[in-house]
């Protein structure tokens, strides 16, 4: 399943995270371009799409499913992908975004934004915000997922380690150093 | 006298001493086997699992730290099924606390992360229980997190068996476990702690760190139990 001019399509997400994930993808630097000679970025937050589209090949989702917009868009996206990466800790495991889980969801919106400077809306009138879920989830509790890369953020090595195999049609298999979480 | 008997690993003949565990054998043949609460110098406690091995004969994985060696013993280390058991054990650990490697101080230099790593664990299979558990700052040097302890007993066993003060014990039971300084005193209170740090030093976690390290800045020096017991021991004191 590839785009009419040949092309891997690519869609990359961006869930519960802080984008650093999205920034080290950046830091591929030259490979970048050798990447969009291979492959057509369908879907990014880098990308002029509103939409996830149909018949992606590979997907690379940042960031854990933190509240019910994230539970949508991940269960849209792998209807759509042929591969689902998780892409960095907070997908992997919920790393720092779930820090909040062991803190009940009324003392994580106390903490934050009732006792803090300003107001902020709970989300869970009129639907004005994402509403929160009771706990943070990395995204292979939510939806299968094919392959992880970890790492906070992963190192751009990494990610081209794992990106080149997908755009081979080869599965990932790093190697032991770039298997850690965090590091 | 020592008495020697020969035992079959992974399909080689190997010879050792009858007072030998079958760590120390796996680990003379340089056979890469994970452990997690074994600690060179100290008493055994087989807990952690890692260690797991098949022995011929036995209805169930035998941990390799607390088995002798027998006459005959047929032993394999790395079977699919060993390896599953591993990666279980290690999802478990992670899942049952609260790891969060990127914002720990040994980020990089812990040994459940490199455990992880090598195991293969690309991700955990269990929900994560995120426990709400304190940590304690009481001392002047040193701190205790409870969200990163696996119980593995290295800071217990280094207290007694090395440093004699026991100041450190265990406390409650099954996921109710902690690590405890005296009678569950504040560290900081610890009449018994000589603040010698060699439980700071064989935390195989973020665990036990120093004060005023941040995220991935603490390395841990582990060899100094060798030396310590060599010292006492053979009367050789070298570092």
């Amino acid at each position: 399943m590839t785009s009419s001019n040949g092309k891997i399509r690519l869609a990359t997400v961006w869930l519960g995270g802080c984008s650093g994930c999205h920034m080290s993808f950046l830091d591929l630097n030259e490979k970048l371009i050798d990447l969009a000679g291979r492959a057509e970025l369908v879907y990014s937050p880098i990308a002029d799409a509103k939409v996830f589209p149909e018949g992606v090949d590979v997907t690379l989702v940042e960031g854990a499913v933190a509240n019910d917009d994230h539970v949508e868009l991940a269960h849209q996206l792998r209807a759509r992908s042929r591969i689902v990466v998780s892409f960095g800790d907070c997908a992997v495991t919920g790393n720092v975004t779930a820090l909040r889980n062991r803190l009940g969801l009324d003392d994580v919106l106390t903490a934050v934004y009732h006792e803090g400077p300003g107001q902020a809306p709970r989300g869970d009138d009129e639907h004005v915000m994402p509403t929160l879920l009771p706990k943070v989830l990395p995204l292979h509790q939510v939806v299968p997922v094919d392959a992880y890369i970890p790492g906070c953020p992963p190192e751009p090595e990494r990610i081209w380690a794992a990106v080149a195999a997908l755009l081979d049609g080869k599965p990932v298999e790093l190697p032991v150093a770039m298997r850690t979480f965090g590091a | 006298m020592e008495t020697v008997v020969t035992l079959t690993l992974n399909g080689e003949m190997v010879s050792a001493r009858a007072d030998q565990t079958l760590l120390d054998v796996i680990r003379e043949q340089k056979i890469d086997l994970p452990t997690l609460c074994h600690m060179q110098g100290l008493s055994e406690r087989g807990g952690c699992r890692l260690c797991v091995v098949e022995v011929q004969g036995a209805p169930r994985p035998m941990a390799a730290c607390v088995t002798p060696v027998t006459e005959g013993m047929v032993v394999r280390t790395h079977t699919p099924e060993l390896e599953h058991q591993r990666r279980l054990v290690v999802e478990l650990l992670l899942a049952e606390r609260n790891h969060v490697c990127a914002v720990c101080v040994v980020n990089g230099h812990c040994d459940l992360q490199w455990a992880a790593a090598k195991l293969g664990v690309a991700s955990v299979r269990y929900e994560y229980l995120h426990p709400d558990l304190t940590m304690d700052a009481s001392h002047a040097r040193f701190v205790l997190d409870h969200n990163r302890c696996i119980l593995c007993t290295r800071c217990v066993r280094v207290c007694d068996e090395v440093e004699g003060a026991h100041t450190w014990d265990i406390a409650g039971r099954g996921i109710k476990t902690r690590v405890i300084t005296d009678l569950s005193r504040p560290w900081g209170d610890s009449p018994s702690c000589t603040s010698c740090g060699k439980c700071v030093q064989v935390c195989p976690t973020g665990a036990l760190f120093e004060k005023g390290a941040t995220v991935a800045e603490m390395t841990k020096e582990r060899d100094f139990v060798g030396w310590i017991i060599r010292g006492r021991t053979k009367r050789e004191w070298t570092w």
